[in-house]
């Protein structure tokens, strides 16, 4: 007997009326309101031909913008990423007094308006900030460039490696490490070969994160950029400018760039996750109660 | 209230988990259902729940046919192994929550005091205001029972109750279920794979195994006549000697037993440890004792005969015994099977 | 001195603390000073001023609605993701993370484009009166849209964990499907719910680039406080800058306290049980 005609109890809510109403309720609604949002930006984008498109995408002022916004992820995404590796190790491996509370601290930047971290940022490195004199008078830019841009976006993303290292590496605890060292091996030879490939999809994992948010952040990088056309404008804020010139086809255009990424970070989180990275991790936080007494078999699993 | 099952088959996937299983329980026995893991128990304690639904075949609840009704109709109590109490709820809230929910409306204080009526029941009247988080694992159990009991079942069904527990707790929670189980007089199937369990427990013991019904009988039956290699290994201790039988008498060693019903050739003889004795001369089977094992109950030693496997005796603990003396094995009693 | 088991802890702990500290640290104790060498009379002028309080009340009131919309629907979309079987269901649950996948700014053009008076819903929810662009509605939208993800995933690890046996044994005591669901499920699924919709709350109030296109901006109607904050800064009044920019850093510190609060005690059953 197949299981597809195998006849089950129904659990709370299966009620064929109720499934199938709520099924449909809530696919419309994430139709209208998820999908739609991405296939807008694909129709307005070329709303008015593949000329404009190419013409938008490879206009002298955007092809900077995707330079400048490439740029920033390739100093602030690796520099993040061994931060985040760098913290992990030294809270998971060890115990020291203030280990919760630089926990708290790193997850701070998650939790912050993303104008608040620009204005921040202006009040260290502005005229009007602390080091503002000093920068000025030494003739280093900062603010309205690119060191404040991959700053700010630095900021903004820090925590993103860091949590999802850290709750796996303390669910994976010391021994394996404690062993290699015990058999003489140095800090980088046991991170290398012995650590890193336990963690390799969840560093992996908050990469790719890190590096959607870097390319698309907006509201500290309008602060901090000076928002020069053609000098100091990263992608969103490029769109931003075509989109208040209206070259609103222009904008879709540069913007469906972004949207490509995204749509690749999602397959990319797919993939890791059943890798065992991010949600595929079953976390201990969120323990597994204990088997129920009727065995789980595949097909019964409704997840 | 009676139960019937009628050739009762379930199949997950492709594993036939149940084959066809046909099982009457009187109303007011206490039956326990016994295998090894994958013998189709707690499947089949789960259909006369209603918490799966037979491929086929029917179950019969008194004169109604209750194969399809849902399991929140069919009037059981239900106990599971890992207790499932509701962890928001305090215990008495647990106790409570099939009298609130019942169709069958009833008044605060009514409710109130038959949940204090169940605790006292259960032996743990005082504690109606703890979380399950706050009680012991034994405690847990009884709780579940109460709250099972609560709605007057007809039916009392019960999955390897004590299964998560300790030795201990488990022997006392044991005589205590038969102490509620004769008071109450509800009809009671209980999922074991323990079979001290079963036959300390048991009016009435079914043996499974791969989802058919190799022996149901009371426990002195099935103890004293196992009706299969199985069986006997599975309820005990059981050693297995090489024989022949000839005209319905097996020879082992120098022991004649009878063989009733098995044909001529060769066959298998099981004992127990306790049908076995030392001799150091007298008739038997040759061997070497291997290891003496002591324990408070007796002695039990291991021995290698010249043929076959290592055999386990139980031996008086005077007796005089150590490592690598010779001697012969008796054979007092035992089954036999044709191999 | 403690002799540490494993190399690296002052190499690693030194690196982190300096990290943190330049780019975490300082800017935000830069803030902190700037909004604190106010002088409190200064300080409170600016952020009791009409327009400030105006736009938090816009701030509040939307992301408020936003979170109970998102209450909702994110808990609808985790049920429906967790317990039946469709076809589309592992596109579905890959999509809940867009939001959080796509720039804010991206988010920001797109739902203006839909929601505007001549946008694909725009036009026919104008048809009925309703106008979503330039008006709270909108901002709500833009809140509602990025702080999806924050809900449906805290619920749905949960909703997935819970112990099959409870319904069973609900069931087997004679509940009905509402009243197994009032009493049982949701007391059990209340704390993953209160921990998601902090997360969504707090991500909504700070919420910028995907507010901007579709708000209008309308000073006391529809200017968010993240956005009176910008206009405070090309005005170059960086004290009012820096004292609404303080308002939501403390708020996002709260927030950040609930939320931890929220999410500790979403472990409180399934630790015990």
């Amino acid at each position: 007997m197949s299981a597809s005609t195998a006849r089950k109890p129904p659990r709370i809510g299966d009620n064929p009326a109720f499934r199938r109403a709520l099924i449909a309720i809530v696919l419309v609604v994430t139709a209208f309101f998820v999908v739609a949002p991405l296939v807008v930006i694909g129709i307005e984008a070329f709303s008015k031909g593949w000329a404009t498109y190419a013409a938008a995408i490879t206009d002298a002022d955007t092809r900077h913008a995707i330079y400048l916004t490439v740029v920033t992820a390739l100093i602030a995404v690796p520099i993040n990423t061994a931060f985040g590796i760098a913290a992990a190790w030294a809270i998971t491996k060890f115990d020291f007094w203030g280990r919760r509370f630089l926990l708290i601290v790193i997850e701070i930047p998650f939790s912050i308006s993303p104008i608040v971290a620009g204005v921040a940022y202006l009040f260290v490195y502005g005229l009007q900030g602390l080091f503002g004199h000093v920068l000025q008078a030494a003739d280093i830019k900062i603010l309205f460039a690119l060191p404040g841009i991959v700053l700010a976006s630095m900021f903004v993303t820090a925590p993103f490696v860091a949590r999802e290292l850290i709750p796996l590496m303390q669910a994976q605890g010391r021994d394996l490490e404690e062993a290699a060292t015990s058999l003489g091996a140095s800090g980088w030879r046991t991170f290398f070969s012995v650590t890193l490939p336990n963690i390799r999809w969840a560093l992996l994992y908050g990469v790719v994160l890190c590096n959607a948010r870097v390319m698309g952040e907006f509201g500290a990088v309008s602060v901090v950029s000076g928002n020069i056309r053609g000098q100091t404008n990263t992608m969103p804020l490029h769109i931003e400018l075509l989109y208040h010139d209206y070259q609103s086809a222009g904008a879709f255009a540069v913007a469906s760039i972004l949207a490509v990424l995204a749509v690749v970070t999602l397959v990319a989180k797919v993939l890791l996750e059943r890798r065992g990275a991010g949600r595929g991790a079953h976390r201990p936080a969120l323990a597994t109660p204990p088997p129920s007494a009727a065995p789980q078999f595949a097909s019964e699993k409704t997840t | 209230m009676k139960i019937r099952l009628d050739n009762v088959v379930k199949t997950f996937d492709t594993f036939r988990a149940v084959h066809g299983v046909s099982l009457d329980i009187e109303s007011g026995e206490l039956v326990a259902l016994l295998g090894p893991s994958g013998s189709g128990k707690t499947t089949i304690l789960r259909m006369v729940a209603g918490l799966e639904y037979a491929d086929s075949g029917k179950i019969h609840f008194g004169d109604i046919d209750a194969t399809d009704i849902p399991v929140r109709d069919r009037g059981v109590g239900f106990v599971f192994q890992h207790y499932a109490l509701f962890p928001h709820m305090t215990v008495a809230e647990n106790v409570a929550f099939g009298m609130k929910v019942s169709k069958v409306k009833r008044g605060k204080q009514e409710i109130a005091a038959r949940v204090a009526e169940l605790l006292r029941l259960v032996r743990l009247d005082g504690l109606g205001k703890r979380f399950p988080s706050q009680i012991s694992g034994g405690q847990r159990q009884r709780v579940a029972l109460a709250r099972a009991l609560a709605v007057d079942p007809k039916v009392l069904l019960l999955d390897e109750p004590f299964g998560a527990l300790d030795a201990n707790v488990r022997r006392d929670l044991r005589r205590w279920l038969r102490e509620i189980h004769d008071e109450l007089g509800i009809t009671t199937l209980f999922v074991t794979h323990d079979q001290e369990e079963a036959l300390d427990l048991a009016d009435r013991v079914v043996i499974l195994k791969d989802g058919d019904i190799v022996q149901q009988g009371t426990p002195q039956e099935v103890c004293r006549e196992p009706n299969s290699p199985f069986v006997m290994s599975f309820l005990g201790d059981a050693n297995r000697l090489p024989a022949t039988v000839v005209n319905g008498q097996a020879q082992v060693g120098t022991a004649t037993l009878p063989a009733p019903g098995v044909a001529d050739g060769k066959a298998e003889v099981f004992l127990r440890p306790g049908d076995l004795d030392w001799t150091v001369d007298g008739g038997g089977v040759a061997a070497k004792i291997l290891r003496v094992i002591d324990h408070p109950g007796g002695r039990r030693l291991l021995v290698a005969p010249d043929q076959g496997d290592v055999l386990e005796l139980d031996v008086a603990p005077e007796t005089l015994a150590r490592a690598g003396d010779t001697g012969f094995v008796a054979v007092r009693r035992g089954r036999v099977f044709a191999a | 001195m403690q002799r540490r088991v494993l190399p690296g802890l002052h190499l690693t702990l030194g690196l982190t603390l300096l990290y943190v500290s330049i780019i975490v640290v300082l800017p935000l104790g830069a803030l902190v000073y700037k909004a604190a060498s106010l002088g409190f009379a200064d300080y409170w002028r600016i952020v009791s001023s009409g327009r400030a309080v105006a736009s938090y009340r816009v701030t509040v009131t939307c992301a408020l609605a936003a979170t109970a919309f998102n209450l909702v629907f994110g808990f609808a979309l985790a049920w429906v993701l967790v317990r039946y079987r469709f076809p589309g269901r592992r596109f579905v649950d890959a999509l809940v993370d867009l939001p959080f996948a796509l720039p804010t700014a991206v988010a920001g053009i797109a739902l203006t484009a839909l929601f505007a008076p001549n946008g694909w819903f725009g036009a026919y929810l104008a048809r009925v009166g309703i106008q979503v662009a330039y008006t709270p509605l909108g901002i709500m939208i833009a809140m509602a849209f990025t702080s999806l993800p924050f809900i449906v995933r805290t619920v749905q690890p949960v909703l997935e964990d819970l112990d099959p046996t409870l319904e069973e044994a609900a069931q087997s005591l004679g509940g009905s499907d509402a009243a197994i669901f009032r009493k049982v499920m949701l007391p059990l699924l209340t704390p993953a719910l209160l921990a998601g919709i902090s997360l969504a709350f707090a991500r909504s109030l700070g919420e910028f680039g995907a507010i901007i296109f579709i708000a209008g901006n309308q000073p006391f109607q529809t200017e968010i406080t993240a956005l009176l904050t910008f206009i405070r800064l090309e005005e170059y009044d960086y004290q009012a800058a820096a004292a609404i920019a303080s308002v939501l850093l403390i708020t996002a510190f709260v927030m950040l306290a609930v939320t931890n609060l929220m999410q500790a005690r979403a472990l409180r059953y399934t630790q015990r049980a």
